[in-house]
């Protein structure tokens, strides 16, 4: 500084002069210094240009990918609801139109019973003789005219006619009788008819209404398959609340585990010694959390074997033999894993029960040692709780599996709306990047004020030409 | 493929590494001398309470200090705890037993050989290899040697800590207070001197900072 002042006996002279220097270097270098700006300028513009246009490109195809994957697992779910109503109505079919050929035969011979029945009953009863009339008629003639030969004669064949009516009379009512019974027994028969049929159609009714469903399956499926915006919305949708809920459920399942971890933790150390480490944990602790992660392990392996997720396709692809065996083999283990939790809640009890004894006795407090009558309660709740919780941990498999398959589809939306958020920030850097270039040429030209202003009055324009142009492209 | 297994080993081996014992070995050395005998009540609560502190790998002793106390037969009980509760617990009891056992028939010693008893406990709890060392002294801290034991010697106590409970002040001491403080001082000096950490609790309701 010193010597910068230096330059003339008069410090104020050689600062003046020195500002004289620099400023007609700075106004001799001015066209040079602002294309220099300008180039860095636009550089960054470009590249910042380059990478948000980049970014866009990743958050399209992630866009694009993540619709694939929506709409792939939308397919997918679709697809298994649609083979579920099928089966459903494959086992209607098979159970309740599957005997249809017995139930026509059963139909027929009902309806024939019927007929026969109907065919006997219409039987006409023999009519009784007309002429008894008239031979009653003759035969009071005759005794009017005192023909009494005759009229004993007519007399014993009305008689006998009478007679015959009467039997005749009588084997009506019986033949009567007999139709009736026969009428009476048309009557289960009716009723077996009607019975069938309400139950048929019953089941075609059923068959209808899932015929409706499938019809709805099929148009969402279609839609799905040739790639609507409207199903790409409705399954987005879908996706998130299936996120949300699962997380939620899941959230609930390792507070579950968290409690069997605390029954099982303590009366581990009994078993793996309560001082070992593994890594800077206790031995007890992470032997616990195995025994619980095997649980769920198991409880996702019997639910693949049941077929009620997919989360591991190569057991789904098992022959069913295989299967079920495979279910049966986890079904028991997790028995016998939930038994040795039991054992092993009970353990707790009497551990905390010793060591409160303990503790009891080394404080001199003789009365705290004494034995509480309902203990057994606390006892049979906590090996009733080690138990039933590693059974309930198996229906994470449920929840996991459907937060895995939304995880996909939130990671994705979440992935493009960084992306979309990077884009915009590149942008607005290159925008902002033009920007600065333009104020760095009006910063430069700040201390060229004088020089400047000399320009203009002497007519040049400089290369105020170019920083126009320049300065043109700042909104792009 | 190979290299992967290698850093998963290698980082396998280094979580399972240990850091040296954590646990905690505690030598209780018992004045029986004089009239010192009749607070050995005391010292049971003391004892009761250390033991409600320890755990599972924990190491605890207990001594008389008689006539000649660097000798093991002055081990009243002693217990190196299982790692496993219910054996903790059971041990802690059998323990607590053998010390008012001892309370209940204690005889009082003609002689207070202090230091004995302190390299006995240095001596037990090396040899027990404990992460922390601490040695209780009940006891009024006046040494009182029979002639012809020689307890000149320097002690070796780096990582211990040696703590005076309840050191009661004798009837000189109250005639001429510098003797007790004298006492104290010098206990303190020593031990210091040894590389070893001191402290005095003479409140024994305030035991909670005792380990």
């Amino acid at each position: 500084m010193a010597f910068m002042l230096g330059i003339t006996p008069w410090p104020v002279a050689s600062a003046l002069l020195w500002i004289i220097l620099i400023v007609s270097a700075l106004y001799l270098a001015r066209a040079t210094a602002h294309k220099a700006i300008q180039a860095m300028a636009r550089a960054f513009h470009r590249g910042f240009r380059t990478a948000s246009k980049a970014v866009s490109r990743s958050q399209e195809n992630l866009a694009a990918r993540n619709r694939d994957v929506l709409l792939a697992a939308g397919r997918e779910a679709k697809e298994r609801v649609i083979e579920r109503e099928f089966d459903r109505i494959n086992d209607t079919v098979r159970k309740d139109l599957g005997n249809y050929s017995a139930l026509h035969r059963s139909l027929d011979e009902s309806i024939k019973r019927i007929e026969d029945d109907h065919q006997q009953s219409v039987n006409v009863p023999p009519d009784p003789p007309g002429w008894v009339k008239a031979v009653e008629a003759i035969a009071k003639i005759d005794e009017r005219e005192g023909r009494f030969g005759v009229g004993n004669i007519l007399s014993d064949i009305h008689k006998s006619l009478v007679k015959a009516h009467k039997e005749a009379m009588a084997a009506y009512v019986s033949a009567s009788k007999q139709r009736h019974l026969l009428l009476k027994g048309m009557r289960p028969d009716w009723r077996a008819i009607q019975k069938t049929l309400s139950q048929v159609g019953k089941n075609v009714d059923s068959l209808l209404a899932r015929s409706v469903t499938i019809d709805r399956l099929m148009q969402e499926y279609e839609d799905i398959v040739r790639g609507h915006d409207r199903a790409v919305s409705v399954l987005s949708s879908s996706s998130l609340v299936n996120f949300f809920v699962s997380a939620l459920v899941l959230t609930v399942a390792i507070g579950g585990a968290a409690i069997n971890f605390s029954l099982i933790a303590r009366p581990m150390a009994e078993m793996v010694g309560g001082t070992n480490l593994i890594g800077g944990y206790r031995t007890a602790d992470i032997a616990a959390l195995v025994i619980i992660m095997v649980e769920i392990s198991m409880g996702l392996f019997l639910m693949e074997s049941l077929r009620i997720t997919r989360l591991f396709p190569v057991i789904g692809a098992l022959p069913d033999k295989v299967r079920v065996r495979m279910a049966f083999i986890t079904f028991t283990i997790l028995l016998l894993l939930a038994s040795v939790e039991a054992g092993l809640a009970y353990m707790r009890e009497v551990l905390l029960h010793d060591e409160l004894a303990t503790s009891a006795l080394l404080r001199g407090d003789a009365a705290a040692t004494a034995t509480n009558e309902y203990l057994w309660i606390t006892t049979a709740a906590q090996m009733g709780m080690g138990f039933i919780l590693p059974f309930a941990l198996t229906f994470v498999a449920i929840p996991l599996e459907t937060f895995v398959h939304s995880l996909r589809t939130v990671v994705g939306l979440i992935g493009i709306a960084l992306l979309r958020f990077t884009a915009l920030l590149l942008r607005l850097l290159a925008n902002a990047s033009l920007h600065t270039g333009a104020l760095l040429e009006q910063l430069y030209d700040l201390p060229l004020f004088v020089p400047l202003w000399l320009e203009q009055r002497m007519g040049h324009d400089g290369d105020g030409k170019g920083r126009h142009v320049f300065s043109g492209r700042t909104g792009s | 493929m190979t290299r992967l297994i290698t850093v998963l080993l290698c980082v396998l081996v280094a979580s399972c590494s240990q850091q040296g014992p954590q646990n905690t070995g505690v030598y209780m050395l018992l004045d029986t001398s004089g009239t010192y005998r009749e607070e050995l009540d005391k010292a049971e609560q003391i004892i009761r309470y250390t033991l409600s502190r320890l755990g599972e790998t924990d190491t605890f002793a207990v001594a008389r200090i008689d006539t000649g106390s660097f000798s093991e037969k002055d081990i009243i009980a002693k217990a190196s705890f299982d790692d496993r509760p219910s054996a903790v617990n059971r041990q802690k009891r059998v323990f607590a037993q053998q010390v008012a056992d001892f309370v209940e028939g204690a005889n009082s010693a003609p002689y207070t050989d202090i230091s004995g008893g302190i390299l006995q406990a240095v001596e037990y709890l090396n040899e027990k290899g404990t992460g922390h060392k601490t040695i209780l002294i009940f006891s009024d801290l006046k040494e009182d040697l029979e002639e012809g034991y020689v307890r000149e010697f320097d002690l070796e106590l780096g990582g211990f800590e040696v703590i005076a409970l309840n050191v009661t002040k004798l009837r000189s001491d109250n005639i001429d207070p510098r003797e007790y403080l004298g006492r104290l001082e010098n206990w303190q000096g020593r031990v210091e001197k040894a590389g070893g950490q001191w402290r005095v609790i003479n409140d024994l309701d305030g035991l909670d900072g005792l380990l």
